[in-house]
């Protein structure tokens, strides 16, 4: 009977490994097939030059510029907002029906399709606002897309540090910002870091969002203003793989190393941040 | 008042302001989906769109039913879940009960990075190594199915159900282990009858939320599923989801046509279905805090 118990118990692990086997391989999977296939694509003028002769040749430098400009322009608007939506949450609000509403609120944000947020974003910025197919738009689309992210790791990050820090330098007569402001945002920083690296991570990657609200087929020069349309690396990538015939599998896959680099780097960043600190912490 | 309560009250009204920033959003998002994609059933009863057997948005005349959209986002839904739920729940409970604390530690970076990579690079992957294999291997006219979309989703889907249900297993109180150790009970035999139940509403929100996951995602979908508006009979054949059908063809619509209103249509479906699956999860979330 002990016997059968212990049988089945490394029967029932075995089986549980598998499984995480399964999950893990295909990253390493992914990440192994795209850049064996991709460096060889990986040249300075890959890098640097415009797309030539229908995006069969050249490089995929506008792509990146406009990913680097729309990931700028999210956390100029995502990153105050929710920062200061997790102060709220943490500091400031009751055990109310308004709390609970707003937690409810953040949820769903986090749970719209991006496909949604792309419509919404058409709706709302590029015809009703008149800001045009633009990185503006592109921006601000991406930014709501975001927020939720920023806003849970910041309320995660504030809710660590001890309720005594704040007790301190209320005691000492501070108010209540300046209690914020210089015993609770400082100790929060490498939390709200990882936050703003996972959100800007999910910008550069995110390409349904971007469809209607600033992303462009092709475009042989870079934005001169905000208000411009922007070519962005993962559209850019859809474009090549799908809808232009004949391009290069060199070109496919180079493109996507180099988006996959962007996204998987930022949040490589996070994860060292995130451990530094955990360990760092003295409380 | 002086000039610095004056700052700290201007301040905290700010604060305010981006609190309750949320629920401005979602309910922004619903006004403006609702104020394009209303205006579709002047032309289009209800009944019809939702159960129409056809979507032929630019013929003439056109039709507008989305059931061959939805049955794809069913199909392409349920064989994802399928996959991905055993397998993610079964790596929580490795990753929550069994691993190692550094192996836990390289295991859930991976999950992280799986969670990371974008959906168009899972896409291209399909597109480039699933799709011919499961052609060749199952010999079909195509390998752009359903069933492949579903495979690439399930990967999409993981680290959703694999983080909050390892947070859900994490969560049952120590004491309820030891007492069931203390019995002489295994390791799996705790696992299996005290800790999985005790954690079993957190592992619904799980799949709760790797569903919403799944029926959201675009552009992966986009690039495997085929993009076929036809009613599908098996998991075989190419499908098109809600998601890509609002992706695919809104860069083609006329601004105001009546296209243009039903791309909005489908995304009021979606947003309803995505805002039912959170709430359903949100509560099973707070039920087992109780």
């Amino acid at each position: 009977m002990r016997h059968n118990a212990y049988q089945t118990q490394k029967i029932a692990f075995v089986l549980l490994f598998i499984a995480t086997v399964l999950v893990v391989l295909p990253v390493i999977f992914i990440v192994f097939i795209i850049v064996q296939k991709g460096w060889h694509a990986i040249t300075w003028e890959f890098l640097t030059a415009i797309p030539k002769n229908g995006m069969r040749e050249g490089g995929i430098f506008p792509a990146i510029v406009g990913t680097v400009y729309l990931v700028v322009g999210t956390l100029i608007f995502a990153l105050p907002l929710g920062v200061l939506s997790a102060i709220y949450l943490t500091e400031y609000s009751k055990d109310n029906l308004l709390t609970r509403l707003i937690k409810l609120a953040i949820i769903n944000l986090a749970g719209v399709p991006s496909v949604v947020y792309g419509l919404f974003g058409l709706g709302i910025f590029v015809i009703f606002l008149k800001f045009g197919s633009s990185i503006l738009a592109g921006s601000l689309t991406l930014a709501i897309m975001v927020l939720p992210i920023i806003i849970t790791t910041t309320k995660e990050a504030l809710d660590s540090v001890p309720q005594s820090f704040r007790e301190v330098s209320l005691s000492l007569g501070a108010s209540k910002w300046q209690t914020i402001q210089y015993s609770v945002l400082p100790h929060a920083l490498p939390g709200i870091l990882t936050g703003v690296i996972l959100a800007i991570s999910r910008a550069a990657g995110e390409t349904a969002p971007i469809l209607f609200t600033v992303a462009a087929f092709y475009l042989p020069h870079l934005p001169q203003s905000i208000f411009d349309q922007a070519m962005a690396l993962p559209y850019h990538l859809y474009v090549i793989s799908t809808q232009v015939p004949n391009v290069s599998v060199e070109i496919r896959y180079g493109t996507a190393l180099v988006l996959l680099v962007m996204v998987l780097s930022a949040n490589f960043v996070a994860i060292v941040i995130r451990s530094k600190f955990r360990k760092m912490k003295k409380w | 008042m002086n000039l610095k309560t004056f700052k700290e009250f201007l301040i905290e009204k700010l604060i305010f302001l981006s609190g309750v920033t949320s629920i401005m959003l979602v309910i922004l998002i619903f006004i403006f989906l609702t104020k394009e994609g209303l205006s579709l059933f002047k032309a289009v009863s209800l009944k019809d769109f939702l159960l129409g057997h056809y979507w032929y948005p630019i013929s003439e005349p056109s039709q507008f039913g989305i059931l061959p959209l939805i049955l794809g986002s069913l199909f392409v839904t349920m064989g994802a879940t399928i996959i991905s739920v055993p397998i993610g729940v079964a790596s929580a409970v490795y990753i929550a009960e069994i691993a190692p604390p550094r192996m836990k530690e390289v295991l859930k970076s991976g999950i992280e990075i799986l969670a990371a990579i974008p959906s168009v690079v899972i896409g291209f992957i399909g597109m480039t190594t699933l799709v011919p294999f499961v052609k060749n291997a199952l010999n079909l006219p195509t390998g752009l199915t359903a069933f492949s979309g579903s495979v690439m989703l399930a990967f999409m889907a993981m680290p959703t159900v694999v983080s909050i249900a390892e947070d859900a297993l994490n969560a049952v109180p120590k004491k309820y282990k030891e007492a069931a150790f203390a019995l002489g009970a295994t390791h799996w035999q705790t696992i299996w009858r005290v800790v999985l139940r005790a954690a079993s509403s957190g592992i619904v929100a799980a799949i709760m939320l790797g569903i919403g996951r799944v029926i959201g995602e675009t552009m992966a979908v986009m690039m495997i599923t085929g993009n076929a508006a036809r009613i599908p009979t098996s998991l075989f054949q190419p499908v098109r989801t809600l998601t890509a059908t609002i992706a695919a063809e809104m860069g083609e619509t006329v601004q105001g046509s009546d296209h243009y209103h039903a791309l909005f249509a489908i995304g009021i479906v979606l947003f309803v279905i995505t805002f039912i699956i959170n709430l359903i999860a949100d509560f099973a979330v707070h039920r087992k805090l109780k």
